[in-house]
């Protein structure tokens, strides 16, 4: 008898324990996901609208009218662009530094930090960075610019001739190049720490085997190093591709609110900026767009894994 | 040439010790080595050029901040680029905090308050419901705790949408900062684990004493679990001072900007000109990412854990 009503004592208690969480996630975690979905079923929903009293019809509409939207088209073609180029090099560039860092002892710890310095800073802050680095300052049509920015200079001085990456007048291509750059040198400090964990616990044992027989230092990369970090690589793939989808700080970092360039604002925009685009105005039409999205990065992780599952090695 | 030589002569000097070896075989044995030792050689060279390359180009956006924080506007915006400020202009500095569209010294007061406060009350919160999870027993643990791990699958966009239409009526407030965000299921999942590396032992022998569980968790349970209350305090504080979305979207007036926010949006241009004030612009850059840098130089250590156990999940 007592032990029960111990143990129920204890039931009531720990739910007393839980309830500062649990209220806070059913306010802004649990009812959210549900009125997202609602408002993202109800024809042309807006905040605006309900509160005045207008009845919408149920249906996918939104999604229907979201996906032939050019400007969500865009987004969604910016994103995919940014991921499928950014995920693959920044993983291969973390793996290769990381290998290079765990094969060597003098100055490592030096370089760890080094490496590790893009992920404690702020993403906005760096970004401006970015901008003034790239910036051609001044000039016009018929005007020499007062300066052609630090990147521009480098790229003379190995002889090659002066670009508009950020400024206006700037091409698409140079703007996704430099934005490219900056997410690739963002994403290297997490998967280089992720990799370089996983390589440091890889028993030693294999490589000296491989030595023993000859191997080369190329073939111990592909044939023991990659299969043994599988598991760690489809870890920083999969992130990558989450926060790749996700992307939209580092647009507002180096262009700003406008995500692009001053003559041709919204260019660079991605699925996260469409989505905070709509959510004053089109409640509706957002919530359509962020459930896209999970779909899209629960495709993505699903997929990773599916393919993770018949090549990682465990 | 002279390079490779120099491991070849300390290879001869090592190789006596196979002088019982026949004469063809000593030679082509100390061949082997000495290529051996020369490709390594090679190797190293090879991988400390390569990371010190890299480690260049994670450096330059920090050390362009730096010294165009440094220029005067001139020097700044000329065709010849300076790797180093010919004369330190420390009034850029000054400059930054008369900037009354930045209003810096509001900005570092909100920020510090949504920081500190958010920070306190995530903590409590986290140990409570940490210590339910690990700890207590009811009904539907595993279940509950599996739900709230599955919630950290839906990007934060989803939730957003519904929230900014949920905290409408207290926009510009510190509340809606600090609130929404103050449980993170992440926080309480890494917390968990530490909690339930702790014996259970302890746990017994302190209610034999007639410890109350409060007590328990104040005394035993939170100087054990220390290093990770301190990683949950630095991500959160970090947090803050990088959050950018949301307040941006919420808190837009002078009492409750954040720092981020009040940097991508001021304006630094020269009155009546076009021209963005670069090395302006990046001394406050540089203002908000030295206390970052700061942070990490103190508590390198509880960073990496958290961002490397945020990479080992289960």
């Amino acid at each position: 008898m007592q032990r029960t009503k111990g143990q129920k004592k204890n039931q009531w208690k720990a739910w007393l324990y839980l309830l500062p969480a649990l209220a806070l996630l059913a306010v802004f975690t649990v009812w959210p996901i549900i009125n997202t979905i609602r408002m993202s079923l109800l024809k042309d929903y807006s905040i605006m609208a309900e509160l005045s009293g207008t009845k919408f019809r149920f249906g996918f509409d939104n999604f229907v009218k979201v996906t032939r939207y050019p400007s969500f088209i865009k987004c969604l073609g910016n994103t995919m662009l940014l991921t499928v180029i950014t995920v693959p090099v920044s993983t291969m560039l973390a793996l290769l530094i990381a290998v290079a860092l765990n094969s060597i002892k003098f100055l490592r710890r030096i370089f760890q930090t080094i490496f590790f310095l893009p992920y404690v800073t702020n993403a906005i802050a760096i970004g401006m960075v970015f901008m003034a680095m790239f910036d051609i300052i001044g000039g016009g049509p018929g005007i020499e610019p007062s300066s052609i920015g630090i990147i521009n200079t480098i790229i003379k001085a190995f002889g090659g001739s002066p670009i508009k990456w950020v400024s206006t007048g700037s091409t698409k291509t140079a703007n996704m190049a430099v934005l490219i750059l900056y997410i690739i040198w963002n994403a290297l400090p997490f998967k280089i720490l992720v990799l370089l964990g996983g390589l440091q616990s890889v028993n030693k044992q294999y490589y000296e085997a491989a030595k023993v027989d000859g191997a080369s230092r190329f073939r111990i990369f592909w044939r023991i190093t990659v299969p043994l970090l599988s598991p760690m690589i489809a870890y920083v793939v999969i992130t990558g591709f989450i926060g790749g989808f996700k992307e939209y700080s580092s647009v507002v970092g180096i262009f700003g609110e406008d995500m692009g360039p001053a003559h041709d604002p919204g260019r660079l925009n991605t699925m996260v900026g469409f989505i905070y685009e709509n959510i004053k105005g089109n409640q509706g039409r957002a919530s359509a767009a962020a459930l896209i999205l999970f779909a899209i990065i629960l495709a993505v992780t699903i997929i990773n894994l599916y393919v993770s599952k018949k090549k990682v090695h465990y | 040439m002279a390079e490779p030589k120099k491991p070849a002569e300390s290879v001869s000097q090592e190789t006596p010790a196979a002088g019982s070896l026949t004469n063809m075989k000593y030679k082509s044995i100390d061949r082997v080595s000495k290529m051996q030792t020369v490709g390594k050689v090679f190797a190293q060279i090879g991988l400390y050029t390569f990371l010190t390359v890299m480690a260049v180009v994670v450096l330059f956006p920090f050390y362009w901040m730096l010294i165009s924080s440094l220029k005067s506007f001139n020097e700044y915006n000329s065709m010849k680029q300076t790797f180093w400020p010919r004369q330190i202009q420390w009034n850029n500095y000054a400059a930054v905090f008369a900037n009354k569209d930045l209003n810096l010294g509001r900005l570092f007061l909100n920020t510090c308050i949504v920081g500190i406060v958010s920070t306190i009350l995530s903590l409590i919160i986290t140990v409570l419901s940490a210590y339910a999870f690990a700890r207590m027993e009811f009904r539907g643990k595993n279940f509950l705790f599996g739900a709230l791990l599955a919630t950290m699958m839906i990007p934060g966009e989803l939730f957003t949408v519904t929230n900014f239409l949920t905290v409408a009526s207290i926009r510009n407030t510190y509340t809606v900062l600090i609130v929404p965000f103050l449980v993170s299921v992440f926080y309480i999942y890494l917390l968990r684990q530490n909690f339930m590396q702790i014996p259970n032992e302890l746990y017994l022998a302190a209610k034999v004493d007639g410890t109350s569980d409060l007590k328990y968790l104040w005394k035993v349970m939170i100087p054990l679990a220390a290093p990770t209350l301190i990683t949950i305090t630095i991500l959160k504080m970090m947090g803050a001072w990088n959050s950018y979305v949301w307040p941006n979207l919420v808190a837009r007036d002078t009492m409750h900007t954040l720092i981020t926010v009040g940097l991508r949006n001021a304006q630094f241009q020269i009155a009546g000109t076009q021209f963005v004030n670069y090395p302006v612009q990046m001394a406050a850059v540089v203002l908000v990412t030295i206390p970052l840098l700061l942070v990490f130089i103190f508590f390198r250590k509880y960073i990496m854990r958290g961002v490397s156990r945020s990479g080992i999940k289960g």
